[in-house]
């Protein structure tokens, strides 16, 4: 079973993801694109199990903020490490939507971004295959201290210094 | 200047130990070239045509004696004895071993310097005025400003992968000295109604393929919300900005795209939220930062000083140097002094070792051992005792960094160029040397007075050509190099794009053509009309007529 980053530890992870539409829905925890979630809605509702979807780096989280509440999990999809849209998108997740369940970044998921990955709002890392996952674990000590406020902290530096 | 508290010392220091980390793990072939490029690029290496270069951050282009003694030993021991001051008051070393980055960052940080963030797709160094804290037209010190946003910028978590840089300027003096209009945000600090200090935004300015000059996008924003208005610019940029082209993803193109009225709404809702939140700036956190930079101990002066005035009045040489390079200052009986770095010896911007480290104990003896760079390429000694000024330039005359050519035709801002640089279509530094030599006249470079000219090797503009008075461009002709040249670009407070003459020229025709260019400047010419003006006034075609006239 895949292994992945979650809440600073490795553990197994049993979500799948739906590419189409299937009837009857495969058993299991599914995550689902924006497309697909908002095209069968109903059927996704009436799922015996949870619900994640799948936002790519041009999907707003506007586009679901109204759904949140069915979600169990947030994926954030990143095709290329170096576009950084994703970053925006979790910490609004988190500051202005609340969310507070799983946001779990996916794709080109490496080491050295997900110190602010996390800072971001992200709470799990779907590390790329090819690479340690130990390792990746060793970033979260990167730094001690940080200027800004994030998704995590709310005030920054000046406001606790 | 700023003087580092134990959290930005730490926070530089973790820098460093991931850095080193990131280094080895490229090095064991852990990390791919494409990942660590953007890794390394964060943190000022580039692979350029002969060797990697290493860009060191000046904020706010204050440095002090110590640092510079730095710089000079990092370039004997690492580099070829020598660096280069760049148009954004930063240093490059230009030949340091990539494996070796990590132990030159961590002597950096052993004297609060660092080069976070100095290049790739993230807020760089904010910039701003040479003469910040000492000149005369100034309304506020824009320094602690900056160092607030340097802060803040420094390992955002949200902004580290922009679709682009992005680069910031403040200014807070009524000449803009810091090319504000022409950057991705640039902020002049300035009263309201009510007499409260605040921001006027302007976003999406910049250079390169697509010069623009910035639109004002917000009249005015207090103090206090500062960081929450630029964390919402941000925000729309990155969630906006194109990603699908390299040369449309700068923030310019998305505030030309949506409109800028349309921009600022959309900034407006985002900020909505974040106002008033705890990114507030506390008035306890500006006096902090604003304390590092409270006036050095002054003496009680005379406005002006006997043994000055007389050796003003007595030595014409002297007096040619205070005019054009020593500028007033405002407390009496002090002056700012320019160290001129444009001079045939040396390529524009280039210092030695040797050189810092006699710069560094000019600066202990002669301007509380602090220095600024300039985005001219020059350095400055910003509070010099008059009566000290003529012994001071007795040395730096010694060092041939009296040029008095502030401001004028010599005074080029000049880019590496095809000597350095991989992308360059053309040199650069040959060129300014060209100029250099052709108008070593220094009587008639006083008489044609005001004129900026910019040398860049290629679109990208580093050299700032499009907003040089004359501007020069490399471009490539069929695999020779070629000069396009315009004129009538200002970086000032009146920003303006220059305009094309026409068809470019072939290399060693380019001091000619300058050299016609002047000539239909001073036909034309008011009594004390600046070339800007001038070409202002009568516009593009007599110089025109004039560069492509047929010989004969
Ligand atoms: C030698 C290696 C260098 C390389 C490879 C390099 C590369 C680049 C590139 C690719 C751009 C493109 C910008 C764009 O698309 O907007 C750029 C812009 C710029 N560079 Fe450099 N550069 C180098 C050296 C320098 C130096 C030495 C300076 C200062 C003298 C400098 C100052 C700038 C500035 C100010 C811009 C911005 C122009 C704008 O506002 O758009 N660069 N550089
Ligand atoms: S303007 Fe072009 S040639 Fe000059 S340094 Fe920049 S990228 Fe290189």
């Amino acid at each position: 079973m895949r292994k992945i980053i979650k809440d600073k530890k490795i553990i197994d992870d049993s979500w799948v993801v739906l590419t189409e539409a299937q009837d009857p829905l495969p058993s299991g925890k599914l995550i689902v694109s924006v497309a697909l979630w908002q095209s069968h809605k109903e059927q996704l509702l009436s799922h015996s199990d949870e619900i994640g979807v799948l936002l790519e780096p041009e999907n707003e989280p506007a586009e679901i903020a109204d759904d949140l509440a069915q979600f169990s999990l947030i994926a954030i999809n990143f095709p290329k490490f170096a576009d950084g849209r994703g970053y925006s998108s979790a910490r609004e997740l988190r500051t202005r939507h609340h969310y507070n369940k799983e946001i779990r970044a996916v794709g080109d998921v490496l080491r050295d971004q997900i110190y602010l990955m996390a800072r971001c709002g992200f709470n799990a890392f779907a590390v790329r295959e090819d690479r340690c996952i130990n390792d990746a674990l060793n970033a979260f000590n990167d730094f001690s201290v940080n200027y800004q406020a994030d998704a995590v902290e709310q005030r920054p530096l000046y406001q606790t210094r | 200047m700023y003087v580092y508290s134990e959290y930005d010392q730490k926070i530089i220091e973790e820098r460093v130990a991931q850095y080193r980390g990131q280094t080895e793990r490229f090095l064991a072939g852990e990390l791919s070239e494409d990942e660590f490029l953007v890794l390394r690029l964060q943190n000022g290496l580039y692979v350029q045509r002969h060797a990697p270069m290493l860009r060191i951050a000046i904020p706010h282009g204050m440095f002090n004696s110590q640092q510079m003694r730095k710089f000079a030993e990092l370039s004997r021991t690492y580099d070829k004895g020598y660096a280069h001051f760049t148009t954004r008051q930063n240093l490059q070393l230009n030949w340091p071993k990539l494996e070796q980055v990590p132990n030159i960052l961590e002597e950096l940080a052993s004297v609060q310097m660092h080069a976070i963030q100095t290049s790739g797709n993230c807020i760089r160094n904010t910039t701003s005025d040479q003469y910040a804290g000492v000149a005369k037209d100034e309304i506020v010190d824009p320094r602690p400003y900056c160092e607030i946003i340097r802060q803040w910028s420094t390992f955002h978590p949200e902004f580290a992968l922009l679709g682009r840089k992005f680069k910031i300027a403040v200014s807070g003096s009524k000449q803009d000295r810091a090319a504000v209009q022409v950057h991705d945000v640039g902020l002049y600090l300035t009263h309201n109604a009510a007499g409260e200090l605040g921001f006027k935004v302007y976003v999406g300015g910049g250079l390169g393929r697509t010069p623009v000059v910035a639109p004002l996008i917000n009249e005015y924003v207090a103090e206090r919300d500062i960081l929450s208005y630029l964390e919402a610019v941000l925000r729309v940029y990155n969630r906006n900005g194109r990603r699908d082209n390299k040369y449309k993803a700068r923030i310019k193109i998305l505030v030309r795209a949506m409109t800028p009225e349309v921009f600022a709404a959309k900034v407006e809702k985002e900020w909505a939220e974040l106002k008033d939140g705890p990114m507030t700036l506390p008035q306890q956190e500006i006096d902090r930062v604003k304390a590092c930079f409270q006036p050095p101990a002054y003496e009680q002066l005379e406005e002006h000083n006997e043994a000055f005035l007389g050796k003003y009045e007595t030595d014409n040489a002297f007096k040619i140097w205070v005019n054009q390079n020593v500028v007033t200052h405002k407390v009496p009986g002090y002056s700012i002094v320019n160290i001129s770095l444009k001079n045939t010896s040396r390529a524009p911007g280039d210092v030695s070792a040797e050189d810092m480290d006699i710069i560094a104990d000019l600066a202990d003896q002669y301007s509380f051992s602090e220095l600024r760079s300039t985005h001219a390429q020059n350095l400055v000694l910003a509070d010099v005792k008059q009566s000290q000024l003529y012994e001071l330039w007795q040395t730096l005359k010694s060092h041939q960094f009296a040029t008095p050519n502030i401001g004028l035709l010599t005074d080029m801002i000049c880019c590496p160029g095809g000597d350095f640089c991989a992308l360059a279509n053309a040199k650069s530094i040959p060129i300014a040397e060209q100029i250099q030599r052709r108008f070593d006249n220094l009587d008639y470079l006083h008489d044609l007075g005001e004129i900026e000219l910019n040398i860049s090797g290629c679109m990208n503009a580093c050299g700032h050509h499009h907003v040089g008075n004359i501007g020069v461009l490399g471009v490539d002709k069929k695999g020779s190099e070629f000069y396009q040249i315009s004129i009538g670009g200002s970086s000032k407070e009146d920003a303006t794009i220059g305009k094309i003459l026409g068809p470019s020229f072939d290399e060693d025709e380019v001091a000619d053509v300058v050299e016609k260019i002047i000539n239909v400047y001073v036909e034309q010419r008011t009594e004390g009309e600046r070339f800007i003006d001038t070409t202002r006034r009568i516009g593009i075609d007599p110089f025109k007529e004039r560069v492509y006239a047929k010989n004969n």
